[in-house]
């Protein structure tokens, strides 16, 4: 999180860019700073699978090379067992970063309090609003889930459980796909929340796409429940590819996501485009 | 242990034998219920004691077939053996393997013999399941032989490492590598999953979530190996694995057989986290216990996990109780407390004021608490933040407390916590770090002396007070339905929050309550410490 994630309602001047906090303008292209601007100095570190002598050193040196790092300082190495060697390198990266270039994903709604967040749903859904959560496929660890729903919450923020107008029906661990739509169903479900901390062999991939498959084999085109993952190790930007609505990453806070709940679900009447028609 | 002669904190006896005390109250209606109830995994274990292993052509094991066939025809009220026995002694096949392959397919006809029938097949499954028995035995013996030849770890606190590729073959070699790198126990995660599964796999595996499944052959793999790198460093390595979930009793009764050393087993870690049914929980696990004792197994609790879900410092308290009910559960079942390793963790939000002085005064309440037993030290992972830097350091200082306040058994943290599965590299990193602080500080446990009402020993106590506290509200809670208190307690979201019925959760229906009549001669060889 940005130390500036406070409330959209403050009223912040029109900035050049990124950065420009202190007054001073961004370049469009930087290098990595070391000690010096300009500089373009990185460390970083790895196992090579050989045994440790000079020709490991050289070795590790051609990789810093093909890395872009010239010159390469290596400034550690130490032999792990017979077979392994560890290195640490110093140098300077050839590569400019262009910040014209970079695109991240900018939160596209505002943050509410759950005061906010239950005056919205009150209003405009007039009902409470439903909320299916689950740990899919073999994942056992809740603890995302867990975070964003149970009342305990995460990072001083109370989960959806504590929001009055939100009803929140948590699955647990290890729910089986069509155990999850068919709950969704029951529940009449505005929400299903799916996290997936396990991503060996890319098992969160794979059972996100299962899971939102089976929604659109379940319901008629636009009546499909908004679809939302979180989990640590997701893609910024491919929630699409991934057939959901919405991804949430590493400490995501329960705010952020009643936030956008309202947003998507109980958005202001009057309203101007949502930043995701235009996108 | 410990070898210290003056306690380090100043405690209140009085209020220790209360807190003692509080966890017997609590426990003991508990261990009624276990006594008056069976499970379909107790039963399996029953008959894997008995030399029944191996599956059918898609994995499903023969014990859960002949358990399942025999609860269809007769139910499980009387124990599975005297109807399998009988049914053996009437020729219905000509080995435990066979009958299981025909009840597999109905061709079983299973009945209740009552007289001498009876007493017949209750004596005949006695005698092959004593087998199991001498084998846990044997193993045991196995053991003290081994560590006797190659020595126990010169330092203590041991230190113990992970491994989990998912892959048997992978797990092998990079366990005999951490191993020469200074680890003394391999802990083998379990496959992401496992414990909910309501069946033990067989055979060698290789594909796994985030572990490696727990299969008796895996079990058998890599404690062979083991085997050989403790000959080649002089040094008895010990293999660690998980007696939780489901399968609790079998997955004990197995670690029993292939000479496993170490066992995670919580009493309510299956409960509040894996919402397994208390009942179900329970039962499995004073069997397991029980199991444990018999085979020499060091187990490890899971008091860690609280402190990830609730705060390390307004939930401290709650560690110890869960500590307390551990090792009354523990000792009912025949641990002994050399066998106790109670687990805590260094959980406490390092950005808080004395956050290191508060981890000293919890890890030395729970050393002086537990004077007897090896402590198992869990390191930081809540606020280990994928700033790596900043992580080996949080490590360095969970080592200086292991080395400090003298734990016996310290898992060795990563600064890869929560990034990545840790890199070659991170292993050694850590094991560095691990023997740094011990070399450079380990001593220390004969400078370090809390003053007397000073901020540590004021927060043990304060601590302490807080668990006595909370014991005393579980022992006076109730619901409707008369469960006892304990079991209304983690209805009502005593512990982490997590609200756990009684008659709800995984696995409830393979809780069967006993009949007069049962007969199950696993336990009773187990109560008995017979071997015949």
């Amino acid at each position: 999180m940005s130390a500036s994630t406070t409330d959209s309602a403050m009223p912040l001047e029109p900035v050049p860019g990124p950065g420009a906090r202190s007054g001073r303008a961004t370049p469009d292209i930087v290098r990595p700073y070391g000690d010096t601007t300009g500089d373009g100095m990185v460390q970083v570190s790895f196992t090579l699978p050989v045994p440790h002598d000079k020709r490991a050193e050289g070795a590790a040196l051609q990789l810093a090379a093909k890395m872009g790092l010239e010159p390469a300082l290596l400034v550690h190495a130490k032999a792990m067992g017979p077979d392994f060697t560890f290195f640490v390198v110093y140098g300077s990266v050839k590569h400019l970063v262009d910040l014209r270039e970079v695109t991240v994903v900018e939160r596209e709604f505002p943050l509410l309090t759950p005061t906010e967040v239950n005056k919205a749903i009150k209003s405009r859904l007039r009902r409470k609003l439903v909320v299916v959560g689950a740990c899919i496929g073999t994942d056992a660890h809740t603890v995302g889930i867990d975070a964003i729903l149970n009342i305990k919450g995460f990072a001083g923020e109370k989960g959806l459980e504590y929001y009055r107008e939100v009803k929140v029906v948590n699955l647990g661990a290890q729910v089986l796909v069509p155990e999850l739509v068919e709950r969704a169903r029951a529940e009449k479900a505005d929400a299903v929340m799916v996290s997936q901390v396990v991503t060996q062999r890319d098992a969160h991939i794979h059972n996100t796409t299962t899971m939102s498959a089976a929604f659109r084999e379940a319901y008629p085109a636009g009546q499909v429940p908004l679809l939302v993952v979180g989990g640590p190790r997701f893609e910024e930007g491919s929630a699409d590819r991934l057939g959901v609505d919405r991804i949430f990453g590493r400490g995501t806070t329960p705010g952020e996501v009643a936030s956008y709940l309202v947003h998507a679900l109980a958005p202001p009447r009057v309203t101007t485009p949502s930043t995701k028609e235009k996108a | 242990m410990s070898s210290r002669a003056k306690p380090l904190l100043d405690l209140d006896p009085a209020t220790v034998r209360q807190a003692r005390a509080l966890a017997r109250k609590a426990g003991r209606p508990v261990v009624k219920l276990a006594q008056s109830h069976t499970t379909v995994s107790v039963e399996r274990a029953t008959l894997r004691l008995a030399g029944l292993a191996g599956a059918d052509h898609e994995r499903v094991p023969w014990v859960n077939h002949l358990v399942d066939a025999v609860r269809a025809e007769v139910g499980l009220e009387h124990g599975v053996t005297t109807p399998v026995y009988d049914a053996l002694r009437r020729g219905e096949a000509p080995d435990l393997l066979t009958l299981a392959q025909k009840a597999a397919s109905g061709s079983v006809q299973f009945r209740l013999p009552v007289g001498r029938e009876a007493t017949r097949a209750q004596s005949l499954a006695r005698r092959e399941v004593s087998r199991g028995i001498r084998t846990i035995d044997k193993q045991r013996a196995n053991r003290d032989r081994l560590v006797k030849r190659h020595g126990d770890p010169e330092q203590r606190p041991w230190i113990y490492l992970i491994v989990a590729t998912g892959d048997i073959y992978e797990d092998i070699p990079q366990a005999q590598n951490a191993a020469r790198e200074g680890a003394d126990i391999i802990a083998v995660i379990r496959s992401t999953g496992q414990s909910l599964l309501d069946y033990v796999p067989e055979g060698a595996t290789r594909e796994g979530y985030a572990g490696t499944y727990a299969t008796q052959e895996n079990f058998r793999l890599m404690r062979a190996a083991l085997d050989e790198t403790s000959k080649e460093l002089g040094r008895y390595i010990r293999l660690t694995n998980y007696a939780s979930g489901l399968c609790m009793p079998e997955i004990a009764t197995l670690a029993g057989l292939e000479r496993l050393d170490m066992m995670l087993n919580d009493s309510m870690y299956g409960i509040l986290f894996r919402d397994i049914n208390p009942i179900r929980t329970f039962v499995d696990q004073r069997f397991s216990r029980q199991i444990h004792a018999r085979a020499g197994i060091i187990i490890n609790t899971g008091e860690d996990n609280y402190l990830t879900t609730a705060d390390a410092v307004e939930a401290a308290h709650t560690v110890t109780v869960s500590q307390l009910l551990n090792e009354y559960f523990a000792k009912e079942a025949g641990l002994e407390d050399w066998q106790l390793g109670l687990g805590h963790a260094f959980e406490i939000n390092p950005d808080l004021p004395d956050s290191f002085r508060m981890e000293l005064a919890h890890a030395l309440l729970a050393r002086q608490l537990f004077p007897k037993a090896p402590l198992k030290w869990m390191p930081p992972t809540k606020h280990m933040t994928g700033d790596v830097f900043r992580g080996y350091l949080l490590d360095g200082f969970f080592n200086l407390v292991g080395a400090m306040t003298g734990q016996g058994i310290l898992l060795v943290g990563m600064m890869t916590e929560a990034v990545v599965t840790p890199f070659l590299s991170d292993r050694d990193l850590a094991l560095q770090n691990v023997r740094y602080v011990l070399n450079a500080a380990g001593g220390l446990t004969e400078d370090f002396h809390p003053p007397r009402d000073g901020f540590i020993q004021t927060r043990a106590r304060q601590v302490l007070g807080e668990a006595v506290d909370l014991l005393d509200a579980i022992v006076h809670d109730s619901d409707t339905a008369g469960d006892p208190p304990l079991l209304a307690a983690i209805a009502d979201g005593t512990f982490g929050l997590m609200k756990r019925p009684a008659d709800r959760g995984k696995g409830l229906d393979g809780v069967v309550v006993r009949a007069d009549g049962y007969d199950n001669p696993a336990t009773t060889m187990l109560e008995e410490g017979s071997d015949r």
